[in-house]
């Protein structure tokens, strides 16, 4: 049998790579794909405390938020298109509209 | 002995995939690693019982997302010196905020405390009925209103996405 | 009880409404609500008077004003023999000059405007009389100060209206500064500060001092003196007397009403309801007849030179007033109160009668240039004249009983009253010289005016000539009610009517004195007539000559004894400079522009700074993002 920790653990260290992509890459697709990532090893150790704590509840979380992430790559992407519209790039670095 | 040496293939996988799409040059090429991902994830999931959510995680995830972010990739047609430099300027202060994560991760981790009680849902109790029947219950009945508020979220991604990608005409 | 409470809510209503609705909807009917709401009040005012002299005294609290801790504060009324007279003398000549205003405002643009303010001006005034405590009188007190001062600034487009209007309020603050002392003294010693509770208990309070910079002070002495500040600048006596006769620059009615027969009074009025007060200082009535006294002559002398018709009249007012406090001082409360009654028709009378005469020469005021109005304007002419007469104490009018009284209660006042008597019988000739070098210059000899304004010479409309008339009915009769004993037996109603609340005038003399100090100034009074008819009538040059001959006393008498000049050298200069170089150059300039400024500057430059952070640039936000979830875990794990 396989420990609750290893899941727990396996799902941080996926977290913190979404986290470092996010934090490090120009590309805005690049870094939404790490959004993505992050919330996909939450949902794995939502789904592992589901099944040691035999509960359903993780399962039902998991599932809503796979619909949010979906809403929020939509959207998202839609943002990406309307403003390479405006300006032709998809580097973070270079988008400051709301520079103060 | 078995399940710890197939978890740790798919452990081994998905970090490495993982480290992979952050690091791909060409978003493509992330977004393909990308599915490989999803794939194993969706593999441990089966290992834990969940049938339903494997299944979703392939057709939502990876048949439905990471083909509308190609399609957005391809739409964009990026040049390449677009993708010269990979990394911000402050790369280091990112990897070192994720490493510092991950050792705070694993120290809070490690003073989880073992399961007071358990629920009803044991691996029988589920087997018994079917993984799908039993979180159509629990979904449509307990969490009725999430799962309805869940789908306006849905309709309003549907809306936003339309009015900002639409192209203004004059 | 509704009777009481309507008196002054009729013109209360009325100034509502044409404040409201005049400028809009009523606009020349103004006066088809101030005046029945006016004459309601005096209705209602004389069935109050039948009530009180049936001997029905009330003291009715109709609401709690202000209620905190141990300070408890009514609005209610005390209407006993002395309102029930203020209220007769109130409401009666209001109404006489609401009526004549009609025609004298007549096609003014502000006359919605004017009649608001003259119903405002008669509740402050109701109320003041009609208060039951001090904080409703010091009310109705602050409210017919404002009222002033919106009338006597009625026509503000004027400067030197609008000034006037200005120096009458800063006058008055001086004086009312200290009656709100006196107020707040009241209230310190006597813990309360409704009229019964404080008259009642002055026994307890006789004797007692306060030190004041380190002098120990009869407490009631202070009371009375910080009462009488205010009395001084209402009443207009030296040294505030200087707003009264600038006060000329309202619409004469105004100067009827306000600064001739009520407001102005107010200040007697004040002093003889605090009497119980007074009678227990003797300093304080010293005070009151000595400034009384030497206002009476001051102001009386100054009237002998002046040109402007109003202002004759009106220091005539403020020498009538010095007589008032003259009286109070000497104790003889029912007779001041006497002869504020008498003294407001005969005064009225010659305001709203000068008020005509100044209508028809379309504003004229300078009687140099009038003459021989007699034959243009003849109502107007008896009317002035009775009203003359009766001020300069002819025998049968309404001045003479009045004036009599008060100089034989000085003459009977000690050697201080002695002294007083002959300041009083000086001003009585005065009093006599001028009004009637007015009456000679201004309706005998020949006119002096344009060729322009003679044509246009009238008789002022029914509307304005029937109010005099009531008022010299008023002039002639008031009297009578105030008869001495020495002539009718019984014949001093109004003294043994105010005699329960003003007590009797204290004094005694013989027959052969009282007789001898009627006789004489009778005599003065005729004496004055007499040298006006001679310098104004007969030889023409007389004046000039004699102005010539003591050109320093004429010059001192014409400039007022420079008394605005010292005031503006004195006290209106240094304060200018004050707040022009300090107030408005330090406090306002540096300290006040500087921390008003200095904030949104400090403000403005952090903010300058702060927008450096906000970058716009995704992945610093996300940076710090996660710096800060680091560091509350950091802390949750770290810190148990």
């Amino acid at each position: 049998m396989v420990p609750l920790s290893w899941y727990i653990v396996l799902s941080a260290v996926v977290f913190s790579i979404g986290v470092i992509g996010f934090l490090t890459r120009r590309n805005l697709i690049i870094a939404f794909i790490s959004i993505e990532l992050m919330l996909n090893s939450v949902n794995i150790s939502l789904v592992a405390f589901s099944h040691y704590l035999q509960s359903i509840k993780g399962q039902i979380m998991v599932f809503l938020v796979i619909a949010v992430a979906a809403a929020e790559a939509v959207v998202g992407l839609a943002i990406l298109i309307a403003l390479f519209r405006n300006k032709p790039t998809v580097n973070v670095d270079e988008i400051n509209l709301l520079k103060g | 002995m078995l399940p710890k040496l197939f978890f740790a293939y798919f452990a081994v996988v998905i970090v490495g995939t993982s480290i992979l799409v952050i690091t791909r040059k060409n978003p493509i090429h992330s977004v393909l690693w990308m599915l490989v991902l999803f794939v194993h994830i969706a593999a441990l999931y089966l290992f834990l019982n969940a049938e339903f959510l494997a299944a979703i995680q392939i057709i939502i995830y990876a048949g439905a997302i990471l083909v509308l972010f190609l399609f957005v990739i391809m739409l964009l047609n990026l040049k390449r010196e677009e993708m010269e430099k990979r990394f911000q300027k402050q790369w280091p202060l990112g990897v070192f905020a994720g490493m510092v994560f991950i050792v705070f991760l694993v120290l809070i981790l490690s003073q989880i405390v073992v399961f007071p009680q358990l629920g009803p849902y044991s691996i029988q109790a589920i087997q018994s009925e079917g993984n799908l029947m039993t979180v159509g219950k629990v979904l449509y009945t307990e969490y009725l209103l999430p799962f309805e508020i869940t789908s306006v979220i849905l309709l309003v991604a549907i809306i936003g996405a339309v009015v900002l990608a639409k192209r203004k005409v004059n | 009880m509704l009777k009481y409470t309507l008196i002054p809510l009729l013109p209360l209503i009325a100034f509502v409404i044409n404040i409201l609705f005049g400028r809009n909807y009523i606009k020349d009917k103004a006066h088809w609500i101030a005046v029945p709401a006016v004459l309601g009040s005096f209705v209602l005012s004389v069935s109050v008077f039948m009530d009180v002299y049936a001997g029905n005294v009330i003291n009715l609290n109709l609401y709690t004003w202000i209620v905190s801790g141990n300070f408890n504060v009514p609005i209610g009324f005390l209407i006993d023999q002395l309102t029930a007279t203020m209220l007769i003398v109130v409401t009666s000549i209001s109404s006489l000059i609401f009526i004549y205003s009609i025609g004298y405002m007549h096609g003014d643009k502000g006359y919605h405007r004017f009649f608001a303010y003259l119903s405002l001006f008669v509740f402050s005034m109701l109320i003041l009389v009609m208060a039951n405590n001090f904080l409703l009188l010091y009310f109705g007190w602050e409210a017919v100060g404002l009222c002033s001062y919106f009338l006597i600034g009625f026509w503000f487009e004027k400067k030197s209206a609008a000034d006037a209007g200005k120096k009458a309020f800063i006058v008055n603050r001086f004086g009312d500064f200290g009656f709100g002392l006196g107020v707040i003294l009241v209230f310190l010693t006597f813990g309360s500060l409704e009229y019964v509770e404080v008259f009642a208990n002055t026994g307890s309070v006789l004797g007692q001092t306060m030190n004041i910079l380190g002098y120990e002070v009869d407490t009631i002495t202070v009371i009375c003196l910080l009462l009488f500040c205010g009395a001084v600048g209402k009443s207009a006596q030296v040294p505030l007397h200087v707003w009264l006769p600038d006060a000329m620059e309202g619409p004469t009615p105004v100067s009827a009403l306000i600064h001739a027969a009520t407001m102005v009074t107010a200040g007697v009025f004040m002093v003889a309801r605090c009497s119980p007060l007074f009678n227990l200082s003797p300093d304080a009535m010293t005070v009151v007849a000595v400034v009384g006294g030497i206002t009476a002559i001051f102001a009386a002398s100054i009237g002998l030179v002046q040109n402007d018709i109003k202002r004759i009249i009106a220091y005539s007012t403020v020498s009538q007033l010095g007589y008032m406090f003259l009286a109070l001082g000497m104790g003889a409360y029912t007779t001041a109160i006497f002869h504020l009654y008498t003294h407001a028709y005969f005064k009225a009378l010659l305001f709203l009668g000068s008020g005509s005469v100044i209508h028809a020469l379309h504003n004229e005021m300078n009687i140099q240039k009038m003459g021989g109005l007699k034959k243009y304007m003849p109502v107007t002419y008896w009317t002035f004249l009775i009203a003359s007469l009766s001020i300069s104490g002819i025998p049968g009018l309404a001045g003479f009983f009045s004036k009599d009284e008060i100089l034989w209660r000085a003459y009977t006042g000690g050697d201080l009253g002695k002294f007083l008597w002959v300041l009083a019988i000086v001003s009585a000739f005065m009093t006599a010289f001028y009004s009637f070098r007015l009456i000679y210059l201004t309706f005998h000899g020949k006119f002096r005016g344009t060729h322009e304004q003679e044509h246009h010479l009238h008789e002022s409309p029914p509307v304005m000539t029937i109010p005099l008339i009531f008022l010299a009915l008023g002039a002639v009769g008031a009297g009578w009610v105030g008869i001495p004993p020495l002539l009718m037996d019984h014949g001093d109603k109004i003294g043994e009517f105010l005699a329960p609340v003003l007590g009797h005038p204290k004094g005694e003399g013989t027959h052969s004195e009282e007789l001898f100090v009627m006789g004489l100034s009778v005599l003065i009074g005729l004496a004055g007539i007499f040298t006006a008819f001679i310098m104004y009538l007969k030889k023409t040059d007389l004046p000039y000559k004699v102005g010539s001959a003591f050109q320093p006393v004429y010059k001192l008498l014409y400039n007022k004894y420079w008394v605005d000049e010292l005031y503006y050298k004195t006290i209106v200069k240094p304060a200018l400079i004050a707040s022009d170089k300090i107030f408005l150059g330090f406090f306002d300039g540096r300290l006040i522009e500087g921390v008003v400024n200095g904030i949104p500057n400090l403000i403005g430059s952090l903010g300058q700074r702060l927008r450096k952070i906000q970058t716009g640039v995704l992945s610093h936000y996300g940076i710090i993002m996660a710096l800060g979830a680091l560091v509350i875990i950091g802390v949750m794990i770290f810190i148990k």
